[in-house]
């Protein structure tokens, strides 16, 4: 055996160097390829600003017709008919009622959760529960929606009689059960980012388990923590099918959570189900829900992230 | 002499071992919660959608009548959904990921298109439905057919679809870039010849989780408009069309009329849980398989 | 330390020298190198000549820089982010660190083997054809050729010939590395630049790839960066000694080994340091 260089027909050297014409082919291709990639990942932020380009302009129209002020403060809703009213505070209390009720049911259980699978679940009820949580998460929302209207509100009633078919606590209390996931799987990820050796020092003292997680692992997670809590927030905001379905769609300006209320998304699903006239100012109304919806989860999710940058400074 | 009194620490010790044990006891179940709760989601859908589910009812056509109702058009209209995102959204997410991940590496232009996309994520899905509206089916006067309601759908994953390919082109080791690169081969033929090929599992895992994710969507097409008349069975991306998660909707809130409804809508949950299923099974399986291959 | 003293004149070899003079038979001419990293002072001063159909060991301690001077060889070091140089590289007279000299047709003359071996997730087969074909090679027969002949070049075609359509990752290390060195020769490379290319290969292995690198250097250049000492004794023609980004010493292998001009070249050599 040896190197056949000279005896072979074929000489690659000399056939790279005759390919070499097709390489200035390939240089035209090297040098558009990136701006080609741009225009393509352009369009994420062409879309946001579609999104608030479209918002803007219609919200504009519609505070034409209706006072900025009288929008914001106006505690009656009344979109259809000759004296139709504009105010948003119906709708800013459904969904504020249905954000609290979520939360006050996916912090602490979420909460709880990251706790025991960061600090005390054993390496096989991790692996366990860990998909559990994710096939959750991965549930749509319309199921959801289905199991409030049709299992978990006549449930409530049989404990609450003067809870109504539609109303803004079972919706609520379904959307917290939606957003556990996410709250257990970013406060865990905060939780199990403190350094072991934080946690293995204090246990050395004889701290018990407990004890370390409230002394050591909550403060030092606290702000991954938060911003998970800021998230669950923001998605319980934005949620649309679990309300639209089982809480109604009563305008009244209301604080009872037995009551049927609207949220902003449910509003902005009813008007264009109702294929709303462009150009009237129920049309309009539309953009202005949702202008404010955007902002709100957009200010959630700024502040989240805020929050989450200041927490991967600390360590 | 004593320092540390025995008998005090093992009086506190007691109390305070029995907190922990309590605590561990009330934290297992909050986080057995999750399971409870999926195990009475799950039994409740499919006791009501006993014995609706058959081949009459994946075959038909809507109807009114509860007993001869199908959801053969949603199925359709899911498929033909699918054959505007998946390719619109890959096109779109591969690309801005490569664009991130081997061409701004580091720099303005990234931080803005990446904070961007983490804030897209964060839009709710109505809003896209208010884009896909105002844009695709007014603007460009599309109306609400197929392609306008895939073109927002597929604009309401590409975040997904961005952040889980940039993990996967992430995870490809520069060693083998540097080996493409060691060959003579310029940028572009290293990512398609050597990075692309070795992402496409993560790439792929990514993409049907998001596709699953658009499957069970359903505020943005409300948005849209969809009809909730009985309408032909969709045969081009040009067609109305109605999806799963729509007849869902409506058959939920007019089971209060008629109560069969409610089984409807169980039952098409059924077959829609069982999709979403087997399209996580099959990423999981292609996330499993090529896991640590160098 | 003046320049003039570290490098040139103490190599001995007359020929060596005459060739150096008709500038012929050198390969790289490098000159008054230094690269940054940021702020890292990475290779200071350099001056060395390599010369074709030769085997030049680079040796010294970690972190002396002579994987960056091997990556500045063929520009690799430009992947990283914020480097910095300064001087002049000649490969066949020709200034490669001069920004209009085409990078790609660099890499295409000079072939790299890493220290790991790093084959492409694909058949044997692709792997070797990888070249070729980025290159326009399409034509399967030719194709075929190139890899049998690669494989050959690479003593490993016997190992593999049955297999070619299996993934390279289903190798041996040692075989993983030869497959690397095929790939390399596949495109015909005029100089094959390795960096610790046995560092994680097994004692039977390394004999391997040693055999082959002695084989190889009939028609490559061949500049290998080892940790082992012995290694660079057994196959090298020439040796340079690096130490904190200098070349301290460069001279003829078997008059490096045998008589180090400076203190610091013998330090390293009997193993007192480093
Ligand atoms: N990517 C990099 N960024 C910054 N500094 C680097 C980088 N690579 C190497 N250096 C620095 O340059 C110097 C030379 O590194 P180099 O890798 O060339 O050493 P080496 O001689 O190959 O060492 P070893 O024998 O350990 O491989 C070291 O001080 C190292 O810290
Ligand atoms: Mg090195």
């Amino acid at each position: 055996m040896g190197l056949k260089n000279n005896k072979e027909k074929i000489n690659v050297r000399d056939m790279i160097e005759k390919n070499k014409n097709s390489f200035n082919l390939n240089s035209v291709t090297e040098k558009v390829i990136p701006y080609i990639l741009l225009g393509i990942a352009a369009v994420s932020i062409i879309t946001t600003i579609g999104i608030v380009f479209t918002l803007l302009s219609e919200t504009i129209s519609f505070f034409q017709a209706v006072p900025f002020w009288d929008f914001y403060t106006g505690t009656e809703l009344k979109p259809l008919g000759d004296d139709a009213k504009f105010g948003i505070l119906p709708l800013l209390t459904g969904t504020i009622l249905s954000t609290l009720i979520a939360v006050a049911v996916a912090i602490p259980i979420g909460l709880m959760t990251a706790i025991f699978l960061s600090e005390y679940a054993s390496e096989q009820l991790r692996k366990f529960l860990k998909p559990i949580l994710e096939i959750l998460a991965g549930i749509p929302t319309i199921v959801y929606g289905f199991f409030a209207f049709t299992f978990v509100t006549p449930l409530l009633r049989s404990f609450i009689p003067a809870l109504d078919p539609t109303n803004i606590l079972s919706p609520g209390l379904v959307m917290g059960i939606m957003i556990i996931p996410m709250v257990a799987s970013l406060s865990e990820d905060a939780m199990s980012s403190v350094p072991n050796s934080m946690r293995e020092g204090a246990l050395a003292l004889g701290a018990t388990k407990l004890e370390v997680t409230f002394k050591v692992i909550l403060p030092a997670a606290i702000s991954g923590i938060i911003a998970s809590f800021v998230l669950a927030i923001s998605r319980a905001i934005g949620e649309t099918m679990i309300v639209t379905i089982a809480s109604g769609s009563n305008k009244a300006f209301s604080f009872n959570i037995t009551e049927s209320m609207q949220t902003m998304t449910a509003y902005i699903v009813e008007v264009t189900g109702g294929e709303a006239a462009a150009g009237t100012t129920l049309y309009y109304s539309l953009y202005a829900v949702a202008m404010t919806l955007f902002v709100f989860t957009l200010v959630m999710n700024l502040i989240a992230q805020y929050i989450s940058r200041k927490f991967r400074e600390e360590y | 002499m004593k320092y540390i009194d025995v008998e005090q620490v093992n009086k506190n010790m007691s109390p305070r071992i029995f907190k922990n044990n309590l605590a561990k006891s009330i934290f297992f179940v909050a986080a057995i919660f999750g399971l409870l709760v999926l195990i009475t989601l799950i039994y409740r859908v499919f006791s009501d959608s006993i014995g609706w589910i058959d081949i009459n009812f994946l075959m038909s056509k809507l109807s009114t009548d509860a007993e001869r109702a199908g959801i053969f058009g949603a199925i359709m209209g899911t498929v033909w959904l699918m054959v505007v995102v998946a390719p619109v959204t890959i096109f779109l997410g591969v690309g801005t990921a490569i664009y991130l991940e081997e061409y701004a590496k580091k720099g303005r232009v990234r931080n803005i298109i990446q904070t961007n996309i983490s804030n897209l994520a964060g839009v709710p899905s109505v809003v896209f439905g208010i884009l896909g509206l105002t844009v695709f089916v007014r603007a460009m006067g599309l109306g609400n057919i197929i392609l306008a309601g895939g073109l927002t759908m597929a604009l309401l994953i590409l975040p997904i679809v961005v952040v889980a390919s940039q993990e996967a082109i992430r995870a490809v080791p520069q060693f083998l870039r540097e080996a493409s690169y060691g060959m003579g081969a310029t940028k572009w033929q290293t990512i398609k010849n050597i990075v692309l090929p070795a992402a496409i599992p993560g790439i792929s895992t990514g993409v049907i989780l998001s596709l699953s994710r658009a499957i069970g969507e359903t505020a943005p097409l409300v948005v849209i408009g969809i009809p909730a008349l009985i309408i032909p069975i969709p045969d081009s991306v040009f067609d109305k069309f109605t999806i799963m998660p729509m007849q869902i909707y409506y058959w939920t809130i007019d089971s209060a009329l008629v109560d069969e409804y409610a089984n409807l809508a169980a039952a098409t949950i059924v077959i829609l849980l069982i999709i979403l299923f087997l399209m996580n099974s099959i990423a999981i399986i292609i996330r499993n398989k090529f896991q640590k291959r160098f | 330390m003046d320049k003039e003293s570290s490098s040139l004149n103490q190599y001995s070899s007359a020929n060596a020298f005459k060739n150096a003079d008709t500038g012929n038979n050198i390969v790289y001419d490098t000159q008054d190198l230094n690269l940054w990293y940021g702020q890292t002072h990475a290779l200071k001063n350099i001056i060395l000549p390599i010369y074709e159909q030769e085997v030049t060991a680079i040796i010294g301690p970690s972190g002396c820089g002579k994987s960056t001077y091997l990556k500045t060889l063929n520009r690799m070091v430009e992947l990283v982010p914020g480097v910095r140089t300064s001087g002049t590289i000649k490969y066949r007279n020709k200034d490669i660190l001069d920004k209009s000299f085409k990078v790609e047709e660099l890499r295409t003359k000079v072939g790299m083997v890493f220290q790991k071996p790093n084959p492409f997730p694909k058949s044997i087969y692709d792997n070797i054809a990888y070249g070729p074909r980025i290159h326009g090679i399409r034509n399967k027969k030719v194709l075929d050729q190139i890899v049998e002949k690669s494989l050959r070049g690479a003593y490993i075609w016997d190992e593999v010939k049955d297999r070619l359509k299996e993934n390279a990752y289903s190798l041996s290390g040692g075989q993983q590395q030869r497959i690397c060195i095929a790939r390399c020769l596949a495109i015909e490379p005029d100089v094959i630049l390795m960096d610790e290319p046995t560092s994680a290969l097994d004692p039977k292995s390394t004999l391997k790839v040693e055999e082959l690198i002695e084989k190889l250097k009939k028609d490559y250049s061949i500049i290998i960066v080892t940790h082992n000492m012995q290694q660079a004794a057994r196959i090298s023609d020439k040796t340079a000694f690096f130490l904190n980004g200098e070349v301290i010493e460069y001279a003829d292998t078997n008059f490096l080994f045998s008589t180090p001009k400076d203190k610091r070249t013998e330090d390293y050599i009997t193993g007192r340091f480093g």
